[in-house]
């Protein structure tokens, strides 16, 4: 065929026809790949051609900061979600172009790291859309995280800042709201195996017209969600949060001009690039690199491996995840590449330079390297509603290889730290209250993790998630009065479950659910770290240990507390191990588990888990060691047998001489085990992943990635990643059944 | 001048060596992966995880599981410090964890003072009504 040149005027009507006749505006690669502030507008390019007035900027940016954060404290008191009420939240400022400029000083960064995304699209495709557009009084909601965000369980609302006509910045609230209509309820479905399973899922579309909600787009969200009423009050706490940011915002220009607040946003991401840049150029040059092996699809076990390698060089930083894991095409827990980027800068902000003001310039500097349909960056069509899995990760492991870059550094941003424990430990649930209403989310206990040992003490118990540090438990109390969930047991510390280490991790708490006054409730549960130690340690600790989901069914807790109140202690060991309910049944399962309705009175028992220790367990302080007995935190067994520490066991008092000699010991047998580790890798890497192991991910080439692809392991090209595809538990299990079957029955009978 | 790498390894640029902080054994060669320079045991998990639950009664016990999950201890040849672990599946290599550009180091660090211990880093402001010690007359000079 021939090629046809249209002459200009056609070739314009035809670029016209095509840009006016899109079929489908889905996420938007050069959006969504894009992690970077944009150039300076010409408007911001001429203020900052001048000289500015350090003070006034100095003065706008907290006037700014007190607004974001009153609008903050607004939704916490007013939102309805469980993840409102504990500070699973952000009020953000953004410039014109839709660059995250601040976030309330207590606010989830990552969730303001999102609205970058979608306010892009929005810019790009709704302002002149004629059918949309962009203008005052707008709002845009928006929650699939395709189009930028974390997961599809928040929710954002989005509004345009217009001042004398123009605009002049964007302005947002997001909450972690849950329940979305998903196929589990919570909005978190690890059973989802298409992104069709994950229920709402929002672009960024104009709700809010002249101020108000259109209530007949709120009816199609709340008819598209289990919980119609959370969808209804949060939508206008948003709203109203944004609106009073917004009128502060109009004070502050009145008062200071929009030269000043145009000047402010845009000074404030130019001098975080700036900062960022000089931090990094006082690393050493050179690569730093960690792995991390989750062990769970959420359906099945599975190691799948993530693999980091940080290199800086000058004032650059390239993260290289090549060598991951490849998506997985009919399983939750892929995750996009912005999304991932997202939860990575979010841990930087946290444990690496928490310092810095919360802004999207904080990553403008940094190059990525990701395989295309990796689990890290997975496809859009992959499903993605336990983005969580990887994205955990993400915000914990880069710990491992900055601290190998910073340490030597002559003044610390903050304490060098050990990751935290990195799964979203807590009970997901649904079902109908006691009040007669139909919900479905997630307890609080999502915030209590375990943090890691630092270069200069433990880490704190329970003290916050990965992605926030301003979140808290809630009061159980107030729970108990929305939902038929009764805890039982104190919240008590894990005992013996700790990332040992010369500063040992905090801790995780006990979590033993049930419930009653209710004929239709359940659970699920979405963690890895069941086979595979979850958290890891830094500089010669230990990790967490494994954690098991534990199970006591067939008994209600009520009767059996009237019968026997004094011989059941809510203690896991000693429930699952004395096992006082006669009659119960007592199982222990991985931690992945996909929503199963239960019984009242039955007990459902997980952890909140642990950090990674810090350094070596013969350096820690004896003393220390007998303050963990004296609290509780770990038996004499092991202190005796992990810490080395010779003491009375009454008086809990250190025989300093025996402590010396029993880790002098330790140290020469120590010498007397290890191998050279020349001669210890001849004997120890075998060329391929253990046969009995479904591993995904590259082995000793980061360039060949092995995978598991219905049932069968596979061998691939990291350039040329194929999703793999599972298949499904039950017909896994049913398979095996029936050869256990056959087999009993002699295979002399005829199969179906 | 030597340059503190972690809170176990240094590197003397001087003899372009890797060194163990608590002993001062010179390990290997400043440009090699230092874990050569160390021993290494193959750790089951359980015996430092141990289990908590019955592993008559239950498979799952909170120890990890040894056929998927392997501690690598690395320890000073000479003083017996445990310098890094690292939890990898059985037979996975090793990773190599630090690998610095030496001549970019010296030069960097040619107008920087030597350093002998690292620094901790501020601690945040924190509240006192809740601290009971504040309210003991010592604490209050
Ligand atoms: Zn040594």
């Amino acid at each position: 065929m021939n090629d046809v040149h249209p002459p200009s005027a056609h070739q314009e009507l035809m670029d016209r026809f095509l840009s006016q006749n899109r079929l489908f505006y889905g996420p938007d690669p050069l959006i969504i790949e894009d992690h970077r502030i944009g150039p300076r507008s010409a408007r911001e390019a001429e203020l900052l051609s001048q000289p500015v007035d350090p003070h006034q900027v100095n003065q706008v940016r907290g006037l700014v900061i007190a607004a974001l954060d009153e609008g903050n404290t607004m939704i916490e008191q007013m939102g309805a979600a469980p993840g409102a009420k504990w500070g699973d939240l952000v009020v953000a400022i953004y410039t014109a172009a839709g660059d995250l400029s601040m976030i309330a000083p207590h606010g989830v960064v990552g969730f303001a790291a999102c609205c970058h995304y979608p306010i892009k699209f929005i810019l790009k495709y709704w302002t002149d859309e004629p059918t949309v557009g962009v203008r005052e009084g707008d709002g845009f909601i928006h929650n699939d995280a395709r189009y930028g965000g974390i997961h599809n369980t928040d929710q954002s609302m989005m509004m345009p800042l217009f001042w004398n006509g123009k605009l002049v910045a964007w302005l947002s609230a997001t909450v972690h709201e849950g329940e979305n209509g998903s196929c589990e309820p919570g909005g978190m479905p690890a059973a989802a195996e298409s992104k069709f399973d994950e229920g709402l899922k929002m672009p960024p579309f104009k709700v809010v017209e002249n101020f108000h909600i259109r209530r007949d787009l709120q009816t199609f969200l709340q008819n598209s969600v289990r919980d119609p009423k959370l969808q209804f009050e949060d939508m206008k706490v948003k709203l109203h949060a944004v609106l009073r940011l917004r009128e502060r915002m109009l004070r502050i220009l009145a008062e200071h001009g929009e030269e000043a607040l145009i000047v402010t946003l845009r000074k404030n991401l130019e001098d975080v690039v700036e900062e960022v840049r000089r931090r990094i150029a006082e690393l050493p040059d050179g690569t730093t690199r960690v792995v991390a092996f989750p062990d769970s699809t959420l359906r099945e076990n599975v190691l799948l491996k993530l693999n980091m390698a940080i290199t800086v060089k000058g004032d650059r930083m390239t993260i290289d995840m090549r060598g991951s894991s490849p998506e997985i095409i009919n399983r939750s827990i892929n995750t996009n590449l912005a999304s991932f980027k997202t939860m990575l800068f979010t841990g930087y902000l946290q444990n690496i330079w928490p310092d810095l003001p919360q802004c999207m310039a904080v990553f403008t500097p940094l190059d990525f390297l990701f395989d295309a349909n990796s689990l890290v960056h997975g496809s859009f069509d992959t499903p993605q509603a336990m983005s969580l899995i990887p994205l955990f990760k993400a915000m914990t492991i880069a710990c491992i290889p900055m601290a190998k870059l910073g340490y030597m550094l002559p003044h610390r941003y903050t304490a060098t730290v050990a990751p935290g424990y990195d799964q979203p430990a807590t009970l997901i649930y649904g079902g109908l209250t006691q009040n007669g209403e139909n919900v479905g989310n997630f307890c609080a206990d999502i915030n209590g993790m375990g943090q890691g040992g630092r270069a200069h003490r433990d880490g704190e118990h329970s003290v916050s998630p990965p992605f926030a540090a301003h979140c808290d438990l809630g009061e159980i109390e107030l729970m108990e009065e929305e939902i038929p969930i009764v805890r039982l047991g104190a919240f008590t510390l894990t005992k013996d479950r700790v990332g040992f280490g010369k500063f040992r991790s905090g801790m995780g708490y006990e979590q033993i659910a049930t419930f009653r006054r209710s004929g239709l409730w359940g659970f699920m549960t979405g963690c890895c770290g069941s086979l595979f130690s979850s958290s890891q340690p830094l500089f010669g600790g230990y990790g967490s240990p494994a954690y098991p989901l534990c199970k006591v069914k067939g008994i209600d807790i009520f009767e059996e507390l009237k019968k026997n109140p004094e011989g059941i202690k809510f203690d896991i060991i000693d429930l699952m191990n004395r096992q006082p309910i006669r009659g119960a049944t007592y199982s222990t399962h991985d931690m992945g588990m996909t929503f199963e309705l239960a019984a009242p009175g039955e007990l459902y028992m997980m952890c909140q888990g642990a950090g990674g220790g810090y350094g070596d367990v013969l350096l820690r302080d004896p003393v220390a060691v007998m303050t963990d007995i004296e609290e509780d935190l770990i038996s004499h067994d092991t202190a005796r047998d992990i810490y080395k520490v010779a003491f009375d066991p009454v008086s809990l008092i250190v025989d300093q001489e025996g402590t010396l000699r029993l880790r002098e010991s330790e140290r020469r047998a120590r010498i007397a085990r290890g191998v050279p580790f020349d001669a210890f890798v001849q004997d120890w890497v075998t060329p391929e992943p253990p046969a009995a192991v479904p591993f995904c991910g590259s082995w000793d080439d980061p360039a060949v990635i092995y995978g598991v692809h219905a049932g069968q392991r596979v061998k691939m090209a990291a350039d040329k990643l194929a999703g793999m595809f599972m298949l499904n538990p039950k017909d896994v299990r049913i398979a095996r059944l029936e050869q256990e079957l056959k087999a009993a029955r002699g295979d002399c009978t005829p199969s179906d | 001048m030597k340059v503190l790498v972690t809170e176990n390894l240094r590197i003397d640029l001087d003899s372009e060596s890797w060194e163990c902080r608590h002993c001062g054994k010179v390990l290997i060669g400043a440009r090699e992966n230092y874990k050569r320079g160390l021993v290494v045991y193959d750790r089951d998990p359980r015996q430092i995880h141990k289990p908590l639950l019955d592993p008559v009664k239950f498979k799952l016990t909170f120890a990890p599981d040894p056929d998927w999950c392997r501690i690598l201890e690395y320890y000073c040849p000479q003083c017996g410090t445990m310098m890094e672990t690292e939890y990898l599946p059985p037979g996975h290599p090793p990773v190599r964890d630090i690998e610095f550009d030496i001549d970019a180091l010296k030069a960097q660090w040619r107008h920087r003072p030597e350093l002998s211990e690292a620094p901790v880093g501020r601690e945040p402001p924190r509240r006192q009504s809740h601290d009971h010690s504040s309210h003991t007359p010592e604490s209050r000079k």
